[in-house]
C-alpha cells in the first residue's frame, strides 16, 4: 500500500511491543514476589531483549545481497580480530625479542582504552527511547533504570574485545603462562570494557569530552613519538599488574559498580518524558537562499536540496566527508610507485571530483523518499526535478575540481588528469548516476543518525561503481597502452563534452526510466523498514 | 470533472477497490465514507496516480491521470504527513508549494493571511521545522498548502482527524466556502459522519472497495448513515 501510515513506524512498534508486553508482565508479577526472586528473570530478559533487538534490527531485514555482503564484512572483521588475537603473541615476540609480549601489549592498552571510548562515543548511545513504553507501566522508576543500564551490559560492543582477548589468552596459556593469572587478566579486560561502557553514558552528552579524548590521544602519541614522556611505561605497569596479581580484577569490577551507581543517580533525576526521553528539536537555521533564483526554473528544487543537505545530519556529514576527500589524492601522489600518468591517478581524479556525486547522487531520489508521494502528486514535471539534481551535482563537481587544482604541485599531468576526469564526470557519470537512481526504492529516514547508516543501500549501490569508476579507468588504460597518455585524456574529456552535448536526449531517456518505475518507487519509499 | 472507467485495484487476488463508473461533476463537494480498509485512500491514491490501477483508469478534467501529467496544475491534495517536507519551516513549505504552482511569496502571504484564525498562532513565525510540529499542526499546514494556487480539484484524506474541536469547526467553514464560492471540486474522506454530512453535497459509502450507498445529502442523511454503520446493515450485507 502507499505511504498512508498514521501509526508510528512499524518496526518500532513491533520491537517495542515485544519489549513492552513481554517484560512488563514479568516485572509486574515480579513486584508482588519477594525481592531476591526478581533478579534472575529480570536479567534473563535483559539478555533476551538485547538479543531480539539485535537480530530484529532493521539491518537484518535487508535484502539478501546486502545481508550476504554485510555478513561477509562481519565475518571478515571477526576473523581479523580472532586472527590478530592468535597472531599477536608471535608478532610481538618477533618485533620485541627478549621482552614479554604480554607486557608490550599492556603498554599499549592505554591507547586501546582511549580509542574504544572514542569509538563508543561516536557509535553508542544510551537507548532512552526504548524505555518510553515502560514509563507508563506499573514498574518502579528505579527498575526501569536498572533495566536501561543493565541492558547495555550485554551490548554487542562489550563483547568485541573478548573476540580478541580470548584467543590471545589461549595462546598465553599454551606458552606456559599460569592459567589462573591469565584468567585474572582476561577478567580485568572484561570489566574494563564494562567500565568504558558506563563511562561513555556519563560523558555522552558532552561534546567537550570528545575533543578532550582526541587531544589526549594525540598528546600521548606525540609525546611518545618525540621521546619526551612515555605513557606506555605507566600503562604497562598498570595493566600488567592485572596479570601479576590476578585478584586485581576486582578493582575494575569496583570501578564498574561505582560508575553504574553514578549513572543510576544521574538518570533518576533525568528520566522524565520532557528531559531524557525526548527527541531533540533542532533550532532553525534560516536563510532564504535568494541567490538560487538565478538558476531559473530549477531554483525551487535546488533550494530544497540545499536545505535537505544542510538540515539533515547524514547529508551534512557527506558534504564534510566529500570536502575532506580532496586530500585523498595526497596518498597516491606522494607514492612514487605510480608514476605521474598511472591509471590509479585516473581513479583518484574521478573519485575526488565525483565524490559528492557518488555519495549524494547514488541515493537520488531516495533522499526525497519521506515525501516522494507528494512530489509525484504535486505540479512538478519529473524532468525538471531531475534537472535540478543534475545542476546540484554539476556544481559539486566543479567545486571539487577547483579544490583539486593545487595538485598541480605534483606536475601538469595531475591537473590534466583531474580536468579530464571532471569533464567525464560532468558529461557521462551524472547521467549514469541519475539513471541508476531510478532503481532506488529503499526509503531513507533523514532523521536517522549518519554513523554506520546503511539505509537506502541496495545492490544498485554496489553495481554503480562499475560504470562510474571502472569504465573510465579501463578506457584510459587501453588508449594509453595503445596510443598515448595525451590521447587517453583527450578522449575522456571528449566523451564528457559529448555527453554534455547529448544531455537533452539523455535526460529524456532518464526521465522515462523514472516514469516507468514511479509506482514501485512510491510504494518502496512508503515502506518504513526497508 | 472526475470519472472512473472500469477502475479496479487488486492486491494479489484480493479486490480492494472496484469503481466501474463513478462520476464527480465539477464544483461538487464529494464525501467518501467507509470503515478502515474500505478503499478510500486507495481511491485517492489512484486519483493522484500514486498506485497503478489493476484495470481501467481515472480521468481528471478530461486528462487520463496515468497517461499524462497535465492534471497536476489544477489538482492539489493532502493525503497524510508524508506530503510534508520535514526539514522545512511551514513558511518555506508554503513558498515552495507556491513556486510549484506559479505563485510568488506575496501571493502566498496573501492567502496565508486568510487562514490566520485557522492557524491559531501556532504555525507561522514559530522558527520550527515541520517535523517538530505536533500532528495536528502538521495537518493544518498540509491542508492550507493544498489551497495554494487556486486548484480546481482539492483532495483531502481524513482532514478532520487529529484536529482540535475549534479547528475542526473552522475547517468545516473553510471547506464549505471553498466548494460554494469558487466552484471547486472538493473530495474528502472521513470517519466522522457528522462532519461529512455537514460539508458535502454528496456522500458515497464504500465497503470492501464497492460503492454501497450514493446519497445526495439531506436532513435524513446522517440518520441513514448512522443506521448503516451501526452494524445491522453491515452484517446483513456481509
Amino acid at each position: 500500500m502507499i505511504g498512508v501510515n498514521f501509526a508510528t513506524p512499524g518496526l518500532r512498534n513491533e520491537v517495542n511491543g515485544e519489549k513492552l508486553i513481554f517484560p512488563c508482565n514479568k516485572f509486574y508479577l515480579g513486584a508482588t514476589n519477594s525481592r531476591n526472586q526478581q533478579t534472575n528473570p529480570v536479567f534473563r530478559h535483559f539478555i533476551s531483549l538485547q538479543r531480539k533487538s539485535f537480530f530484529r534490527s532493521s539491518s537484518f531485514g535487508k535484502s539478501l545481497a546486502i545481508k550476504i555482503l554485510m555478513g561477509f564484512f562481519a565475518l571478515y572483521m571477526l576473523a581479523s580480530f580472532l586472527g590478530l588475537g592468535v597472531a599477536l603473541y608471535f608478532i610481538l615476540e618477533k618485533q620485541f625479542p627478549g621482552s614479554d609480549p604480554l607486557l608490550i601489549l599492556s603498554e599499549y592498552l592505554v591507547y586501546w582504552v582511549l580509542a574504544e571510548l572514542f569509538m563508543r562515543y561516536m557509535l553508542q548511545k544510551l537507548p532512552y527511547m526504548d524505555v518510553k513504553p515502560l514509563l507508563i507501566q506499573p514498574i518502579s522508576k528505579s527498575r526501569i533504570i536498572h533495566f536501561l543500564l543493565g541492558k547495555t551490559a550485554f551490548s554487542f560492543y562489550n563483547f568485541m574485545s573478548l573476540v580478541f582477548f580470548v584467543p590471545f589468552a589461549v595462546v598465553l596459556v599454551n606458552k606456559d603462562y599460569p592459567a589462573i593469572q591469565v584468567a585474572g587478566f582476561v577478567m580485568a579486560m572484561v570489566f574494563i570494557a564494562q567500565a568504558i561502557n558506563y563511562t561513555n553514558f556519563l560523558v555522552n552528552k558532552n561534546e567537550k569530552v570528545l575533543i578532550g579524548l582526541a587531544v589526549l590521544l594525540a598528546l600521548f602519541s606525540g609525546l611518545e613519538y618525540f621521546d619526551i614522556w612515555s605513557v606506555t611505561a605507566y600503562s604497562g605497569q598498570v595493566f600488567y599488574s592485572f596479570y601479576s596479581y590476578p585478584v586485581a580484577f576486582l578493582l575494575p569490577l569496583l570501578l564498574v559498580v561505582v560508575l553504574y551507581t553514578i549513572n543510576y543517580r544521574q538518570l533518576k533525576q533525568l528520566l522524565f518524558l520532557d528531559v531524557a526521553v525526548k527527541k531533540k528539536t533542532q533550532a532553525v537555521s534560516g536563510s532564504d537562499l535568494g541567490w538560487t533564483r538565478r538558476l531559473g526554473n530549477v531554483s525551487p528544487f535546488v533550494r530544497l536540496d540545499l536545505r535537505l543537505i544542510w538540515r539533515n545530519k547524514r547529508t551534512k556529514t557527506q558534504v564534510f566527508i566529500s570536502l575532506a576527500m580532496v586530500l585523498y589524492g595526497l596518498i597516491f601522489y606522494t607514492m612514487d610507485d605510480f608514476g605521474s600518468t598511472s591509471a590509479m591517478l585516473v581513479f583518484v581524479g574521478i573519485f575526488i571530483t565525483g565524490i559528492f556525486m557518488v555519495n549524494f547522487g547514488q541515493f537520488i531520489p531516495a533522499w526525497d523518499s519521506e515525501y516522494y508521494g507528494m512530489m509525484m502528486a504535486q505540479n512538478i514535471p519529473l524532468r525538471l526535478y531531475l534537472e535540478s539534481k543534475s545542476v546540484l551535482i554539476s556544481v559539486s563537481i566543479i567545486v571539487m575540481f577547483l579544490l583539486s587544482i593545487p595538485y598541480l604541485y605534483f606536475g601538469w599531468e595531475a591537473l590534466a588528469i583531474n580536468t579530464a576526469c571532471a569533464l567525464y564526470n560532468l558529461g557521462i557519470n551524472i547521467p549514469v548516476v541519475l539513471y541508476f537512481g531510478s532503481f532506488n526504492k529503499k526509503r531513507i529516514d533523514l532523521t536517522k543518525s549518519p554513523v554506520g547508516n546503511m539505509q537506502g543501500t541496495s545492490a544498485t549501490q554496489f553495481l554503480i561503481i562499475l560504470p562510474l569508476m571502472v569504465l573510465p579507468i579501463l578506457l584510459y588504460l587501453g588508449i594509453k597502452f595503445l596510443f598515448s597518455f595525451e590521447l587517453a585524456l583527450l578522449i575522456l574529456s571528449l566523451l564528457g563534452v559529448g555527453g554534455f552535448g547529448a544531455r537533452n536526449y539523455l535526460m529524456e531517456f532518464i526521465t522515462s526510466a523514472y516514469r516507468k518505475r514511479k509506482y514501485a518507487m512510491v510504494a518502496g519509499f512508503g515502506e518504513r523498514n526497508s | 470533472m472526475i470519472t472512473t472507467h472500469e477502475l479496479s485495484k487488486k492486491y494479489k487476488n484480493q479486490v480492494v477497490l472496484n469503481l466501474p463508473s463513478l462520476s464527480i461533476p465539477k464544483g461538487q463537494s464529494f464525501g467518501l465514507v467507509g470503515n478502515n480498509g474500505a478503499g478510500k485512500t486507495t481511491f485517492f491514491s489512484l486519483l493522484l496516480d500514486l498506485i497503478r490501477p489493476s484495470t481501467g483508469y481515472v480521468t481528471n478534467g478530461d486528462v487520463r491521470v496515468d497517461g499524462s501529467e497535465d492534471w497536476k496544475p489544477f489538482t492539489s491534495s493532502f493525503i497524510d504527513e508524508s506530503f510534508l517536507i520535514g526539514y522545512l519551516t511551514p513558511e518555506e513549505y508554503f513558498y515552495f508549494i507556491g513556486e510549484l504552482r506559479g505563485r510568488n511569496t506575496s501571493d502566498v502571504d496573501a492567502l496565508l493571511a486568510k487562514f490566520e484564525d485557522f492557524f491559531h498562532g501556532e504555525i507561522l513565525g514559530q522558527k520550527k521545522y515541520l517535523r517538530d510540529l505536533s500532528k495536528g499542526n502538521q495537518k493544518k499546514v498540509g491542508i492550507v498548502a493544498s489551497f495554494i494556487g487556486d486548484p480546481e480539484v482539492v483532495i483531502l484524506d481524513e482532514p478532520f482527524a487529529n484536529l482540535d474541536p475549534t479547528t475542526q469547526i473552522r475547517l468545516k467553514q473553510i471547506i464549505k466556502d471553498l466548494a460554494a464560492k469558487k466552484g471547486v471540486t472538493v473530495l474528502i474522506s472521513s470517519h466522522d459522519l457528522i462532519h461529512v454530512t455537514e460539508v458535502c453535497e454528496r456522500i458515497v459509502v464504500l465497503q470492501k472497495g464497492e460503492i454501497v450507498k450514493d446519497i445526495e445529502t439531506s436532513e435524513a442523511t446522517l440518520k441513514e448513515l448512522e443506521h448503516f454503520f451501526s452494524g445491522d446493515a453491515i452484517r446483513q450485507e456481509a
